[in-house]
């Protein structure tokens, strides 16, 4: 954690990450950075931060920014241009295509990452004005199945429960969620109310993730059978007599039919056990826990929603919930865990091609509501195309013009090639961005518009449960950057519509959207922000978190909905939903025996445009990889360390292998973070699927049938540079922060002298090379200062260097004469052992040094937070501090070696 | 009573023979040392040193006179051996003693090469080979003297070096294309050159000596290539020849050097020979290493114990003071040998250490030989380095530390 100095004045703000929705206090330090702390007044923390978040000061750098619009010139190359030109020709463009081949023909495609405030704008200007509903949103990939379930279940897109029914459940039922890693602040809310409340927890998941504690009970069931154990448990709750009749009753519909439909599905617990591949036993248990606790909240994330079924499953779980009355009371309810840091502003907005605008569809009342409101000449009227059939519409030449903002869609969609493919075809794509350079950016953008980067742009953000915070600015806009619904209104203003996007501020952006969930709403709508639509400039800067709904008039918070069992479909009534015999979509085959999951890792974050420049986030997991179970791993001659192949039918990756007995027979998992400008050849999107849910549109990216072979790699090493180097063609690579500069880490089969070719170019007056031909290695440095300014290390895979020791050295600004007379060794000269991979990344301790702690007598993970302060900020690295103290106990010897190596 | 044991010669090799003689065979000989330089027995190998100033002359004394006469020695120096009567058994002096032996062992070393160019035995040609051509040189630099060293091995490096230090204005020229060429290898050579530029020495390679021109003194030297260079005075650092003469007068078989075996004996009976002046196995060895293995065998094969030697692995260290060097072994790597291969110009350091059968096998260093001894020691030992190939190359320290792992 950076310290803050107490003189300087902190800004409050939220971060940029999770749906959690962090309070964070920064510091600028008046060169462009910033002193990171968590905000102990934000009710969302209380003071905590994950690891990725403690470290957003290190991402704050300018090196990788646009900081200028571009254009790409005849010659193809882009340019820097005026603003006015870059928004004259986007306006330009986006005319004609209306012109010619209708509103339909053009498409926005938004991000999580957005603020409320771009979030209305661009919504207003594609559905209000350019008449077309194609504005949809990476959030699509993360959320819209519970925003489908949702509105199938209560009739609006509501979260009924809090943060705080997480510290007062007395069960805890987690489902497709590693929150210990993707929401490691809630996570951490959730254990301390299990060490001081006793509270139970249960992790559903194909997975044995860091979220499974050594006392929880856990059930890795099959792929895409979440539905059948919820119905299981909805059988086995109305055969128990476990039921709320009077909630039942009096305020759903559809219970017997969708009883029946989970009698057909699960009607028992060992045909529970049958379909999802769970011991009877644990089913058994779960069932109980579940029946005999009032107080649950079940939890769901990217598990449940990335799926063909998605939909079904959060209603299986909502039915559950629903038939128990366990509904928006305190420590009860179903839980959707947001992924991003405003996909719930997003939704608030109606920033998704199946939405109008806030909480408002596309019924021809909210059409003309929203219309008369906006006083818009070009309403929409129906659906637009939701993100997978948005990019195959424009691989078939019927989106002719895209602007996408704030996210990477050639990395992040299922089939992510064809993505790549398709956005080359587009006669205006237009990209606003932070960084110059990403695979969406080089897949053939024709403008590039400077966006404001968090720290910079202000506005708000809602998290998970529906709490609305302010993003502030705490440094100053650098280049040309402008926030995004400047460049949104200014296109508006081109077309004509400068009435209508007059705006000045994102201030007066905020009034008019809490305006518009106000309006004609008669508490007929879930979404409803009235009570803030004046507030001033000067209120909005220094307004505090706040739960919606917030009505006018109203001045009694509201923390949770349906406890009184007033939903939002015309009857006022929930409804059950029968949901579909869950079955994947894909087969396995004997050419692709198995199937890929696809997920996060703990200290990154999307394609890594952010986390990607921490040097302390980049040390847990510096590679791509994949999981494969011990037994699969030999059938498939796959070795722990070495390289795989994977193919699908959709394209091929080259990963890291890691064999664990964590990850089940039969499936895959790799991290969906690495791209083409972080790796070689480690697009996981481009593996994934593009098959979607019939009701959400979410596609499926955590069952792709795969095939696996070894890539075996004769050579292992690493480069160090100052600045960021192109890897020779055919090499395995993945890029690293790290201190002072990026690091390359290598794979490959090529021979030493074509490094020493690669490298010569780089090698200043001042370098210093060692080879051992015979034994394949050569590493040099090439120096400046006194300090490194590039080097190489490869050498033969068997017995490959950590990079450890030689980073501390390109790290520090000068490298003694002792310290260079060892410096090709790669080992640390002053004798003491390299601390190994970094376990806790926001102090900073690595795995070794953790493993001497337990050598040295720390048994439990709170004595080495004692010893070492690990575990002690964030807590995210404790299940693995945990699983080294028992690791080390079964098999001290082995544990050493592994921690060496 | 003691055996009368006479050794011809006060150098590096007779100090070390009655060193490991008072180990073995105290109180057994009666030694006597017949030297012709006038002073106790020095360091000859820090001459260069108290020429460049880093050391002075009294320092670099192998052993106090009170050493000697513990051990019963009788030293004879500023006294030239004229003659060895094997009959009479008896060694003659300059001063026209006759010092009776049993045993005798000629330690007489080399002398420097004179180059048979014209011009050679004009006033201001010398070679720099004991402590009184160091004191000639001395006055050389401090007047300043435009001095050319011919000879780019060991000893002409020294010299150069020392010369500059103590003020001449030196030019170094090598017959060869490289420095050192019998102990080093082109980088290697090439990084000592540049090395020893930065101290002040001009170097020219490939440099013949034609002539030496000046009409009383050294004026000029001129170049097989028609190069002249203006000089005042000139060092011949070409070569050694092993001081033979005296062994050769008493018919005591000789071929380069005195023919020796492996217990330092000569082809006469009761007389043996060590140092730069003996031939062990064809070879004349031109270093203090072999002299001092040499008097270890001779010693105890003297005190009537079993010994043998059997050669010595070669190992080279210059001593121009920030530009160390070393070699060892097989530093050229030969057919079925691998090199392992250090470069860092700017830090000053070349090292190539080069294996075979999992064995090192040779090793040169420039600029940085700290760890020079435990190198020499694994190619003596032929210990195998398998499990410490991917360090050794990084010193003693770190290596080891990867062994224990």
């Amino acid at each position: 954690m950076n310290a803050v100095d107490p003189h300087l004045h902190a800004t409050r703000t939220t971060c940029p990450y999770c749906g959690v929705g962090c309070g964070v206090l920064a510091t600028p330090d008046g060169n462009g950075g910033a002193a990171i702390a968590g905000d102990p007044a934000h009710p969302a923390n209380l003071g905590r931060l994950c690891s990725k978040g403690s470290a957003l000061g290190e991402t704050l750098s300018l090196d990788e920014r646009l900081l200028h619009p571009m254009m790409r010139s005849d010659d193809g190359e882009m340019a820097q241009v005026a603003w006015g030109d870059a928004l004259d020709h986007v306006a330009e463009g986006f005319q004609k295509v209306v012109a010619e081949h209708g509103p339909s023909a053009v498409a926005f495609y938004l991000s999580g990452q957005l603020l409320t405030e771009d979030y209305y704008v661009a919504n207003k200007l594609m559905k209000g004005f350019l008449g077309s509903a194609n504005v949809d949103t990476n959030s699509r990939l993360c959320m819209a199945s519970s925003v489908a379930g949702h509105k199938r279940a209560f009739g609006a897109d509501t979260v009924p429960g809090c943060y705080e029914d997480l510290d007062q459940a007395d069960l805890l039922v987690l489902v497709g969620s590693n929150a210990a890693w993707c929401h490691p602040v809630l996570y951490q809310r959730m254990l301390a109310n299990k060490q001081t409340r006793g509270a139970r927890i249960v992790v559903i998941d194909p997975r044995r993730t860091d979220t499974v504690g050594d006392d929880d009970l856990f059930l890795g069931l099959k792929p895409g059978t979440d539905t059948a154990l919820f119905s299981g448990l909805f059988a086995y709750l109305a055969d128990n007599a476990a039921l709320d009749r009077s909630y039942i009753d009096e305020h759903t519909s559809g219970f017997d039919d969708a009883l029946v439909r989970a009698r057909t599905i699960a009607g028992s617990v060992v045909a529970t056990a049958k379909a999802t591949g769970l011991d009877e036993i644990d089913v058994a248990t779960f069932f109980q826990m579940f029946k005999a606790t009032p107080r649950v909240v079940t939890l769901y994330s990217q598990g449940v929603n990335q799926s063909a079924q998605g939909t079904d499953k959060v209603n299986a779980i909502l039915n559950c919930h629903l038939a128990t009355g366990r509904i928006g009371k305190p420590g009860a309810s179903p839980f959707s865990l947001t992924g991003q840091p405003n996909a719930m502003g997003g939704r608030e907005v109606g920033g998704l091609a199946n939405q109008l605008a806030a909480h408002m569809g596309f019924t021809p009342v909210d059409i003309d509501r929203v219309r008369r409101f906006w006083k818009a000449p070009h309403i929409a009227t129906h659906e637009g195309l939701k993100a997978v059939q948005m990019f195959e519409a424009i691989g078939r030449g019927e989106i002719r013009v895209l602007w996408v903002m704030g996210t990477n869609p050639a990395v992040s969609l299922p089939d992510a090639d064809a993505v790549r493919a398709a956005l080359s075809k587009l006669d205006l794509f237009v990209v606003s961005e932070n960084v110059r350079s990403n695979d969406t950016v080089n897949a053939g953008a024709h403008v590039l518009l400077p966006a404001l980067a968090w720290g910079e742009k202000s506005g708000t953000v809602t998290n998970s449960e529906r709490r609305v915070s302010r993003q502030r600015s705490f440094l100053r806009a650098p280049g040309e950057a402008r926030p995004d619904w400047w460049a949104l209104s200014e296109v508006a203003k081109r077309l004509g519509y400068g009435a209508s996007f007059a705006y000045t501020s994102a201030a007066e952006i905020f009034r008019e959207h809490a305006a518009l969930s106000a309006f004609e709403n008669n508490g007929n709508r879930d979404f409803d922000i009235g009570g803030l639509m004046k507030v001033s400039d000067e209120a909005f800067d220094t307004m505090a978190p706040v739960q919606w709904p917030v009505r006018e008039g109203t001045t009694k918070p509201q923390a949770r909905f349906f406890a009184d069992g007033q939903f939002y479909a015309n009857d006022r009534r929930a409804r059950f939903i029968a949901p579909e015999a869950p079955e994947l979509r894909t087969q396995v085959s004997i050419e692709r025996p198995l199937r890929l999951n696809t997920g996060r890792v703990r200290d990154q974050w999307h394609t890594m445009t952010r986390t990607g420049l921490s040097p302390r986030l980049g040390q847990h997991i510096p590679e791509p990889f994949v999981d494969i179970h011990p037994d699969d791993a030999a059938q498939f001659g796959i070795v722990d360390g070495g390289h795989a192949r994977l193919t699908t039918d959709y394209g091929e990756c080259v990963l890291r292998v890691i064999v664990s007995e964590r990850q089940q027979r039969g499936m895959l998992f790799a991290p969906i973070h690495w791209n083409d400008e972080t790796a070689g050849f480690a697009r996981v999107g481009g593996l994934v699927a593009p098959i979607t849910d019939p009701f959400s549109g979410q596609p499926e990216n955590k069952a792709t049938p795969v095939a696996i072979v070894p890539a075996a790699f004769t050579q292992r090493g690493f480069v160090l540079s100052r600045i960021p180097l192109e890897m020779p063609f055919g090499v395995q690579w993945a890029r690293v922060a790290v201190t002072g500069g990026v690091g390359y880490l290598l794979s490959d089969s090529t021979d030493v002298e074509t490094w020493q070719n690669w490298l010569k170019p780089l090698l200043g007056d001042d370098a210093a090379e060692y080879e051992d031909v015979g034994q394949g290695v050569y590493r040099a440095v090439s120096f400046k200062d006194d300090g490194i300014e590039t080097c190489l290390f490869i050498g033969p895979t068997e017995g490959a260097l950590s990079w450890d020791a030689v980073k501390e050295l390109f790290a520090a600004e000068t490298v003694s004469d002792d310290q260079r007379r060892t410096l090709l060794s790669g080992k640390s000269a002053d004798g003491a052992a390299s601390a190994g991979p970094i376990v806790c990344a926001c102090f900073g301790v690595g795995r070794n040094t953790i493993c001497d702690a337990i050598a040295a007598g720390a048994g439990t993970a709170a004595e080495i937070g004692a010893k070492l302060k690990a575990g002690t900020n964030c807590g995210s690295c404790i299940p693995e501090l945990k699983r080294l103290i028992a690791t080390s106990e079964a098999e001290p010897d082995q544990q050493r070696k592994v921690a060496a190596s | 009573m003691s055996e009368p044991l006479v050794i011809i010669g006060n150098g590096m090799a007779a100090a070390r023979l009655v060193d490991e003689l008072a180990k073995c065979a105290l109180g057994r000989y009666a030694i006597a040392v017949i030297g012709d330089e006038p002073r106790l027995a020095y360091n000859r190998v820090l001459l260069s040193s108290v020429l460049a100033g880093e050391a002075t002359s009294q320092e670099i004394e192998l052993k106090p006179a009170a050493w000697w006469r513990d051990r019963g020695v009788t030293l004879k120096y500023r006294a030239t051996a004229t003659a060895i009567d094997m009959a009479a058994r008896e060694v003659t002096t300059s001063t026209g003693k006759h010092v009776s032996f049993s045993k005798l062992v000629i330690a007489t070393g080399s002398s420097a090469l004179r180059l048979p160019v014209p011009g050679g035995d004009l006033k201001g040609v010398h070679v720099f080979r004991d402590s009184r051509d160091v004191d000639l040189l001395l006055e050389l630099a401090t007047q300043r003297k435009r001095v050319v060293v011919v000879g780019g091995g060991l000893l002409g490096l020294e010299a150069a070096y020392g010369l500059a230090k103590a003020g001449a204005d030196v030019t170094l020229i090598h017959l060869m294309d490289r420095l050192m060429e019998r102990q080093l290898d082109a980088p290697a050579a090439n990084l000592l050159k540049t090395l020893v530029e930065r101290k002040g020495v001009r170097i020219l390679l490939n440099a013949n000596t034609a002539r030496i021109h000046g009409s009383d003194c050294v004026e000029s030297v001129e170049l097989a290539d028609g190069r002249t260079l203006d000089a005042d005075a000139v060092i011949f650092a070409a070569g050694i020849r092993p001081n033979t003469s005296l062994a050769k007068e008493a018919e005591i078989p000789v071929n380069r050097g005195i023919v020796v075996n492996d217990q330092m004996a000569t082809g006469t009976d009761d007389v043996f020979a060590l140092g730069e002046c003996a031939e062990h196995r064809g070879t004349c060895y031109g270093l203090v290493e072999p002299a001092y293995e040499q008097a270890r065998v001779l010693a105890r094969h003297l005190a009537g114990k079993a010994a043998a030697y059997t050669g010595s692995v070669l190992s080279t260290n210059l001593k121009v003071s920030g530009v160390s060097v070393f070699s060892a072994g097989d530093f050229m790597a030969g057919e079925g040998s691998e090199t392992l291969l250090l470069n860092d110009v700017r830090r000053g350091t070349y090292k190539k250490l080069v294996i075979a059968d999992g064995a090192l096998t040779g090793a040169v260093l420039v600029g940085d030989t700290q760890d020079a001894l435990w190198y020499l020691e694994l190619i003596r030992s032929g210990a195998d380095i398998s499990d410490i190939r991917a360090e050794m190359m990084f010193g003693r320290a770190l290596a080891v530390r990867a062994e224990a792992a």
